[in-house]
């Protein structure tokens, strides 16, 4: 255990940790946008997918990594008008909505790989930048300023996304027609408007995390997302729907999953004692969530869909 | 040989159709009884998914698809004397890895002889694959491999129901006693040994480093064995063993092999399709990377120094032959070096230093006539 308490594999820990938080924290924040309006999105994981896909085979075909996280943003912006259309136009119900968006991106990403791509081809991913001065702070430089560019954009998007919800008229709909839809709309409140709107940033961001993923590894493969997206729907409860919240969620399971892969790495726990600490992070957020439930914020109208004319 | 390959992606490219039929019959008004339309129809591996074939008109969705009979009415126009392969796999037919093993090494086997093979991948749920195992059976072809440890369970409920196919199940050992039923394995651990003393020899920080899955199966005897050449060459080489505890998380096996690296391994090596997040790292990091199951030279020509590729065509052969005598099953097959089976594939990209491939090629002698062993049981 020694091993692990040495400055540097702490710091390259704490590092781990934070790129391990950084897909998880960029679709949990989507996920909460979009339940704030009252609007449950079980298809985060099957965006990911298509996000996924979309950034790998953009930079794969171009060379540009830049281009790659374009196409996550539109593949995700296309897939939030397609679950708009599904939940807010059609008022199909959301759980079972969610799930088919899920299995349609799990089923045509795999498709996609196979037709256009095949074998699994490495490309060059996102690149850590160094913030100027910043990275150079002993420790600290390291475990916050040197990780690619979504990372920052990421820990960046929390105090955006805080400030849209609480401090903007489009925040103040946002979660009027996410707790009393009627009473918004009676307002003059556009409540499928503003739940269109709030459902493709919100895909737009899990696009984005699924980009993210694969320009961190430089590949795609079939499932690649391995149900990060499921992670961060739980992570939204666990955020009790705050944007600091989720980004606590999302440090803390990215955090104990690198401390266990170091564990492991260090020969700090072996055999059947890995295979337990490996469930750590998911027992970890089961556990906060149990907790957090007995004071559940959840908006009142979430999974309602509103119908003006009924 | 004329032979024919289809593949299936059923579950994946079954649950987009299914999904988006699904949520087009919600959203136009159909209450909970449409969704349960969709799920009476877990056949998710059945449904119309001829698109991803390659050699079948992958526009022109094969009608004749029965919902339940994976092969139904293929019926090719001279099918009548080919030997019909069915291959059900828990992950892509082109992964570099376990899947491609397989899909490979049949075709290998129809260098040989006419065949028609059928392949449904990406099954890493055990209900579907049970499914297109079943429904390959119920088509009557003459041989279904269950290519994945974790298809046991079906297996077992499914073979004595057709008592006249022959289902061959790996990586295994045990037959379960059903007549019908061949198990395949592989002694992974003779590459794994190579490999290892090699990567001791290559390694100057003298700290080598191992991204695994779960620890059961090829992927154990794989690391086991590269621990113990490792060590055989280098006893004072620290070989560090990290199992994801999964098969497919490739963001975790970057962490892993990154984990690595901070610990001061100057050599990399893992097992099963998620490693590829893995090589990532080492072609980053330009540190050399030994595979298995397939060629990864693919994965990184500048790093990837000598893979293990498996021949199951090797055992295939044997039960195949067995078929064609009329015994069904029974036998348990193992890959080695001394058989053939495993074959040692080095990158002449990477420029291995001749008398470090001298060694390695006198210990897969050694190991192939008995000379040495790995000590893993």
């Amino acid at each position: 255990m020694s091993d692990f308490f040495t400055v540097s594999v702490l710091v390259a820990t704490l590092a781990s940790g934070i790129r391990l938080a950084t897909p998880f924290l960029l679709a949990a924040l989507g996920e909460t946008i979009g339940q704030r309006s009252g609007v449950l999105n079980l298809g985060v994981e099957g965006v990911m997918l298509i996000g996924a896909f979309a950034a790998y085979y953009a930079a794969l075909e171009t060379g540009s990594a830049t281009f790659g996280i374009l196409m996550a943003l539109a593949a995700g912006a296309v897939m939030g008008l397609v679950y708009a259309l599904i939940t807010v136009v059609l008022h199909a119900e959301q759980g079972i909505s969610g799930i088919g968006i899920f299995l349609f991106g799990l089923g045509f990403t795999d498709l996609l790989f196979q037709k256009q791509v095949g074998t699994p081809i490495p490309i060059r991913g996102l690149q850590p930048i160094e913030i100027p001065l910043l990275s150079d702070i002993p420790h600290i430089g390291e475990i916050f300023f040197q990780h690619s560019l979504l990372t920052y954009v990421a820990f960046l998007l929390v105090p955006a996304v805080w400030f849209m919800i609480n401090r903007t008229t489009f925040g103040l709909n946002i979660r009027a027609v996410g707790e009393t839809p009627e009473a918004a709309d009676t307002l003059g409140v556009s409540v499928n408007r503003t739940r269109t709107a709030t459902i493709v940033i919100g895909n737009t961001f899990a696009g984005l995390a699924g980009g993210a993923l694969a320009l961190e590894v430089g590949i795609f493969q079939q499932n690649l997302t391995a149900g990060q997206g499921f992670i961060a729907v739980a992570l939204v409860y666990f955020g009790a729907w705050r944007a600091f919240g989720v980004m606590a969620g999302a440090l803390l399971f990215g955090i104990v999953s690198a401390t266990v892969l170091q564990w492991k790495t260090l020969g700090i726990v072996s055999g059947a004692a890995s295979s337990l600490t490996a469930m750590a992070p998911a027992l970890l957020t089961i556990v906060v969530l149990v907790v957090v439930s007995r004071r559940s914020d959840a908006p009142a109208a979430l999974t309602r869909p509103f119908d003006r004319a009924a | 040989m004329t032979n024919q390959t289809r593949t299936r992606r059923t579950s994946r490219v079954g649950f987009a159709l299914l999904a988006s039929v699904a949520l087009i019959a919600a959203g136009c008004g159909g209450d909970d009884d449409d969704a349960d339309d969709g799920d009476d129809a877990p056949a998710a591996t059945d449904a119309p998914d001829d698109a991803p074939d390659t050699t079948d008109a992958p526009d022109a969705p094969d009608t004749t698809d029965a919902p339940d009979a994976p092969a139904a009415t293929d019926a090719p126009a001279e099918p009548a004397e080919a030997f019909r392969i069915a291959i059900v796999a828990p992950s892509a037919s082109n992964d570099l890895a376990f899947t491609q093993s397989i899909v490979d090494s049949v075709n290998r086997v129809g260098e040989t002889r006419e065949i028609e093979v059928d392949i449904t991948d990406g099954t890493f749920i055990v209900e579907d694959a049970a499914a297109a195992l079943r429904g390959y059976a119920e088509d009557g072809f003459d041989l279904v491999i269950a290519h994945g440890s974790q298809y046991g369970a079906p297996l077992q409920e499914i073979a004595p129901d057709f008592p006249d196919v022959a289902f061959a199940w790996g990586t295994a050992a045990d037959t379960f006693g059903i007549p019908n039923v061949s198990a395949y394995t592989v002694r992974a651990d003779e590459g794994g040994y190579v490999n290892g003393t090699i990567g001791a020899q290559l390694s100057e920080s003298g700290i080598l480093g191992v991204v695994g899955p779960i620890e059961v199966g090829d992927a154990k005897l794989y690391v086991d064995g590269f621990v113990a050449g490792a060590i055989a060459q280098n006893p004072d080489a620290t070989v560090n063993v990290n199992y994801i505890e999964s098969f497919s998380d490739v963001n975790l096996a970057n962490e892993a092999a990154k984990a690595h690296v901070t610990n001061g391994a100057d050599v990399l090596t893992g097992t099963a399709q998620m490693v590829v997040g893995a090589t990532g790292v080492a072609l980053e990091e330009e540190i050399p990377w030994f595979g298995t199951q397939s060629n990864q030279d693919d994965l990184g020509a500048s790093i990837v120094v000598a893979s293990q590729v498996y021949h199951w065509e090797v055992v295939l052969e044997d039960i195949i032959a067995d078929i064609d005598g009329g015994t069904l099953g029974g036998g348990v097959h193992i890959l080695t070096l001394e058989n053939g089976g495993l074959v040692m594939e080095f990158n002449d990209a990477f420029g291995l230093d001749a008398g470090i491939q001298a060694s390695a090629e006198q210990t897969i002698a050694d190991l192939a006539s008995g000379e040495i062993s790995t000590g893993v049981e």
